[in-house]
């Protein structure tokens, strides 16, 4: 049995990485490493925001800090080595965006602060005991879409509304989350709750007429299967005349009416919770936190499409229109 | 690359070591295309998890998540030999068949384990670090079970199996019974890619219904790169050769990862991997031609 030269000249490129990764190591500046599960524009977003309100608390990227971002490029075996490498170069704080990438960091390390972000529901993950006092090394920021004041809004936009239809994909721990606050949203609301699911992006167009007749709305929540074949959703909707509420990020792609926050601020509060850690916070006493500051969307021209009049309570309440 | 990182690739060389002993059985061994193992591998994951959380016993939990892989192999078996399905789409039933069916043994599609008794802990109890335990554990499971499926291959039955893969119509007409050894090819080739599963979900903290994308690539890889490493053909370099590439595969990732300095980032990582294994293809290929030539030569 040989070994094939091949072998050695990995092992060479391997000392040349530990060598550089060494020489890297030696500077003083506080070190944020990101990883994320895979690379998608509202997990982007999210470290963006982050390293925005990083420079706005002094803590400026490439000059008294130094960040790294890994993508894990949607494997969880990825995810697991990542964490192993991130763990190994000891950053100061370790921002894990997404629930897989969480978990793997988690698994690695319980003594590094970590900040998680975009995750739907951090105690159903393990991640906290208790979202109020974390205990641990973790603590982070929650992307749980205002639910109740959804389905409220919902109820403002149809007055005789009895049966709310949804489109989520069942493979997604964040999507199933959010569908279990929302049955007990709609329950508590007296709302019956009709459920459609699409596995892919090309079920969706099915996924959307099993609803029509059987719904007076249709809501439509975060969720990656849905964000990334909304159009098929909404042409549905558009030729049966059925009013959508959902996402305010939706709003631009034909959604009626949308609400919830933007990923970009989820990053802003990331980034002040990473600051915080920088400056000697400790993870064990920093509550879980999410967005409040709630953005309402209308999409005027849709409303014309479908010959939908808005009522004058939904759009006291609307701070962006879009034509 | 730290220490750390060089600890975890080996981790993960010796899990996905159990992936590609099994690719060894069903494409190698039995020339069966079989891609039933994206679905067995979380199938193992999903197992595991649901009978830990439920307050099982860590070992059982493998144990149960392996013999759900291998029930999973054996219906691919019947859908391509008793139904005479072509056993590539036999395969890809299985396998989106399976996708339903983890959610429905997790109860949704992700299950985390962090916090839960895991077989880490038997092994941290012998004064391991929660990181020697979980590598102490990924390789004994590994070795265990090279060593169980070289001295299947060395078998009567083994040696009939691979005549199975070999020639199917020479080992037919010699009395083997090839569809019998066709389903317990393939159930164990999936029972031990269930088992990697339900190692990685304990050793990792979550089982998720999207952990088996791509589990074939990695096992297929693993497997090319340990070809190309140890040449001569045996039971015994057969299954060192899976573990090996696994381990290599690992590390490549691990490199691919360190690149920053190179100008690459995360997402070139699946393009490095891909370069990677067809290196070392074409390696093998070429020192294959070269002993042949070395040979011919007076």
């Amino acid at each position: 049995m040989l070994l094939r030269s091949w072998m050695g000249m990995l092992l060479a490129v391997g000392a040349a990485g530990g060598v550089a990764v060494g020489a890297q190591a030696q500077t003083k500046v506080p070190y944020v490493a990101f990883t994320a599960i895979v690379e998608h524009p509202a997990l982007d977003d999210v470290r963006k925001g982050a390293i925005e309100e990083l420079a706005r608390r002094g803590f400026v990227d490439k000059q008294g800090l130094r960040t790294s971002f890994d993508s894990a490029q949607g494997l969880p075996a990825n995810a697991a080595q990542i964490a192993a490498k991130l763990v190994g170069q000891k950053p100061d704080v370790i921002v894990a965006i997404s629930t897989p990438s969480a978990q793997s960091v988690l698994a690695a390390t319980k003594d590094l602060p970590i900040v998680f972000s975009a995750v739907t529901d951090p105690v159903a993950a393990n991640l906290v005991r208790d979202a109020a006092r974390p205990g641990g090394n973790i603590t982070g920021v929650t992307d749980m879409a205002p639910v109740a004041e959804q389905v409220g809004l919902a109820q403002q936009l149809v007055p005789g509304l009895k049966r709310l239809g949804v489109i989520y994909n069942p493979g997604e721990s964040n999507s199933v989350a959010l569908v279990a606050v929302l049955r007990r949203a709609t329950k508590a609301a007296g709302l019956e709750l009709v459920e459609s699911a699409a596995n892919r992006s090309t079920d969706l167009s099915a996924a959307a007429e099993r609803l029509v007749g059987k719904v007076e709305a249709i809501y439509l929540p975060t969720d990656n299967v849905l964000a990334s074949g909304l159009e098929a959703v909404v042409a549905v909707t558009r030729q049966n005349r059925i009013p959508t509420v959902g996402d305010a990020a939706y709003v631009q792609r034909g959604v009626l009416l949308g609400s919830g926050f933007d990923y970009r601020e989820l990053g802003v509060i990331t980034g002040r919770m990473i600051a915080d850690i920088l400056k000697g916070g400790s993870p064990a006493t920093m509550a879980v936190a999410s967005s409040t500051n709630l953005d309402v969307a209308l999409n005027v021209g849709e409303a014309k499409r479908i010959g939908f009049t808005v009522p004058p309570a939904v759009l006291a309440r609307v701070k962006t229109r879009v034509e | 690359m730290s220490g750390f990182a060089a600890l975890g690739a080996l981790q993960l060389g010796f899990v996905y070591g159990l992936v590609a002993l099994g690719i060894l059985l069903s494409f190698r061994m039995l020339n069966y295309p079989d891609l039933t193992v994206d679905g067995s591998f979380p199938l193992g994951a999903a197992v595991t998890a649901a009978v830990v959380v439920a307050g099982g016993n860590p070992w059982l939990a493998l144990l149960a998540g392996a013999l759900a892989g291998a029930a999973a192999g054996a219906l691919t078996a019947l859908l391509s030999e008793g139904l005479g399905i072509l056993n590539l789409l036999a395969g890809i039933l299985s396998m989106t068949a399976l996708y339903s069916i983890n959610i429905r043994v997790m109860g949704r599609p992700n299950l985390p384990l962090l916090g839960e008794p895991t077989v880490v802990d038997t092994a941290a109890m012998l004064g391991l670090g929660p990181q020697a335990a979980k590598l102490v554990v990924a390789a004994a499971a590994c070795a265990l079970a090279a060593l169980l499926v070289g001295l299947f291959l060395a078998t009567r039955y083994g040696l009939s199996l691979r005549a199975t893969g070999a020639n199917p119509r020479m080992a037919a007409a010699v009395g083997v019974h090839c569809v019998q050894r066709v389903a317990v090819g393939l159930a164990l080739s999936n029972a031990l890619c269930a088992l990697a599963g339900g190692l990685f979900a304990q050793l990792y903290g979550f089982a998720d219904v999207s952990m088996g994308v791509g589990t074939i690539v990695i096992g297929l890889a693993a497997l090319i790169l340990g070809e190309a490493m140890l040449r001569r053909w045996s039971p015994a370099a057969a299954v060192l050769a899976c573990v090996a590439g696994a381990i290599a595969y690992r590390f490549t990732i691990s490199l691919a990862l360190e690149t920053e300095a190179l100008g690459l980032t995360t997402s070139d990582l699946n393009l490095i991997s891909a370069a990677v294994v067809t290196l070392a293809f074409l390696f093998s290929r070429h020192g294959r031609r070269l002993r042949l030539r070395a040979r011919a030569a007076p």
